[in-house]
């Protein structure tokens, strides 16, 4: 009975102000769909950084003077340090053979092999990867008159994890903004209802309406155009993900990536922060304006 | 709920109008008591140490000229204003005691009337007055058997379902007093009930104000008019800035009568009241 007085009333004021709700509506939609999108594609590019920070390796060029004999006194030496886990080696011809292959007109303008003999030292955990690299360099001078230099993949994984903290600051500010427009725009919503509805507001007051009698339908009405908003953006999102990603998900790595979010999860999600966006809107419009 | 209940204790009605005002009444018997009220607006003075009280199933007028503090009196008892000195108690429970949460339990022992009727324009006559008892709880079986008999005892029963801009003044006011009288509250303040009202339904007004008096609610109305208050022969507050100058029976006190022979008295045209010399 309570229940159905308040959906009642917050239905009548969601209809009598149906411009404000819309525009509150459609903001809360827009944003729902940004956290929806980014929720996966951060997570996505997050573990992308992942992956490549798992490669760890160092990889120890040799000069492109080094025989055979440079190359069985080189592992030896790199297996006697400690750390090290294996040592793989890859010879000039097989490096050719693989990057012509990448990219052969390339390599057929370079003429001559640049490559030179490269092992990948792998070590025992990739948290030691740093005390290997240091241990094959001591003092700047390389382990061996043999070896050219020195590289772990430190610089690919700072690369990607720039773009990734990018990419979520990004999304981050975006989610912010458009989280503190939605709130402002369900508050400027409940204003005019609440002003709307002043009349009912004070007959409530006279005839000694608890203050949380009176509170209810505006709170409700916020909540209910918030979790329009809400589910609006997961249908949204449902569509496009049935539409378009999933017959591309087998060509797309990056989609199918294991670690995103599921589908059901990111739709409790968005409900949980639409229904809680509208409340805070509502909350606010209700303390500056309402006095009980 | 707990914190209600000790403020919705019902507030004993007295069983028949008060006959004698002049008496000191004290205690739980009276409705309304002031002490030493003072009301301060930024430097102006809105109600200057009143004292007075009222008893149990009284019937008060309350004049004065526009900002003699009228209205100030009207919002202290219904805890919308706080006084800046003195004790009001209401029913014997002192203002100041009430917390704020509890003002919507004590309102709901108080029926209020304005003279802007402040009816709900989208709703009809039946919901405006079924509104005041949703808003408070009320259950649906107890609004079925509530509203159409307070609309009968106001004489609305064949105005159920219009709108309040379908009806006339005096009706709009009837709904009004049926909305603030439909929880049968022991207090009936009424502000300039008659304020926008022509001198006929200005009567039907006042009597049925005296009608809601007879079953023992204490009713308070706040007026201009002077001639229906001289007519009606009750006990007259008078404020002017702020102070409480007169206290007194208009005339000789009209004792308990019917609430025909009151609407006869006051069509009457104004001659001297009988037994006054």
């Amino acid at each position: 009975m309570k229940l159905g007085f308040f959906l009642r009333e917050a239905v009548r004021a969601v209809r009598r102000s149906a411009a404000p709700s819309f525009a509150a509506l459609a903001t809360v939609l827009v944003t729902m769909l940004v956290l929806g999108v980014f929720i996966p594609i951060v997570q996505a590019t997050d573990g992308a950084a992942d992956t490549v920070r798992g490669r760890v390796e160092v990889d120890v060029y040799m000069q492109t003077s080094a025989g055979a004999a440079d190359e069985v006194r080189v592992r030896r030496e790199l297996l006697a340090v400690p750390h090290v886990h294996s040592v793989q080696f890859v010879s000039k011809q097989q490096a050719y053979a693989q990057q012509s292959k990448a990219d052969p007109q390339a390599y057929e303008l370079l003429g001559a092999n640049p490559l030179p003999d490269t092992f990948h030292v792998i070590p025992d955990n990739p948290a030691n990867v740093l005390a290997v690299r240091n241990a094959l360099t001591p003092s700047g001078h390389t382990i061996d008159p043999a070896v050219q230099s020195v590289s772990d993949r430190r610089d690919d994984t700072r690369k990607i994890l720039e773009v990734t903290n990018l990419v979520t600051i990004t999304a981050a500010a975006l989610t912010v903004l458009l989280t503190i427009a939605s709130i402002l725009l369900i508050a400027n919503t409940i204003r005019l209802s609440l002003y709307s509805r002043r009349r009912e507001v004070e007959v409530m007051k006279l005839v000694g309406a608890s203050d949380w009698f009176i509170r209810w339908p505006f709170v409700i009405e916020g909540v209910v155009v918030g979790a329009a908003g809400a589910l609006l953006a997961i249908a949204v999102l449902g569509v496009t993900k049935v539409a378009l990603l999933d017959p591309l998900a087998n060509n797309w790595t990056l989609i199918a990536a294991p670690r995103t979010i599921p589908f059901t999860a990111l739709i409790v999600v968005l409900l949980v922060a639409g229904v809680a966006v509208s409340a805070l809107g509502s909350g606010l419009s209700l303390r500056r304006f309402l006095r009980v | 709920m707990a914190v209600s209940s000790k403020i919705t204790a019902p507030m004993h009605r007295a069983g028949r109008p008060a006959a004698d005002p002049a008496s000191a009444p004290s205690g739980p018997r009276s409705m309304i008591e002031f002490r030493g009220v003072s009301k301060l607006y930024a430097g102006d003075v809105g109600l200057d140490q009143a004292t007075f009280t009222v008893r149990r199933g009284e019937f008060v007028f309350l004049v004065g000229a526009t900002g003699s503090g009228k209205s100030t009196l009207m919002r202290l008892l219904i805890k919308e204003l706080e006084p800046t000195d003195g004790t009001i108690r209401v029913a014997g429970h002192d203002l100041q005691e009430i917390t704020r949460r509890r003002v919507p339990y004590f309102r709901r022992n108080i029926g209020v009337v304005f003279q802007d009727f402040k009816l709900l324009p989208s709703r009809t006559v039946y919901d405006n007055v079924a509104y005041a008892l949703q808003v408070t709880g009320g259950s649906r079986k107890e609004i079925r058997a509530k509203v159409p008999d307070i609309l009968r005892l106001t004489g609305l029963s064949t105005k159920l379902h219009n709108l309040p801009h379908q009806l006339s003044g005096g009706e709009q006011q009837r709904v009004s007093i049926a909305r603030a009288f439909v929880n049968h509250p022991p207090l009936l303040l009424a502000d300039e009930p008659t304020g926008n009202l022509d001198p006929e339904t200005s009567i039907d007004i006042m009597r049925l104000l005296y009608r809601i008096n007879r079953t023992g609610t204490t009713v308070m109305v706040a007026t201009h008019d002077q001639t229906m208050v001289d007519k009606m022969r009750r006990r007259v507050l008078e404020l002017s800035r702020g102070r409480v100058v007169r206290d007194e029976a208009a005339g000789r006190y009209a004792r308990d009568e019917s609430t025909r022979d009151l609407a006869r008295r006051l069509r009457a045209p104004s001659a001297p009241p009988p037994g006054v010399q």
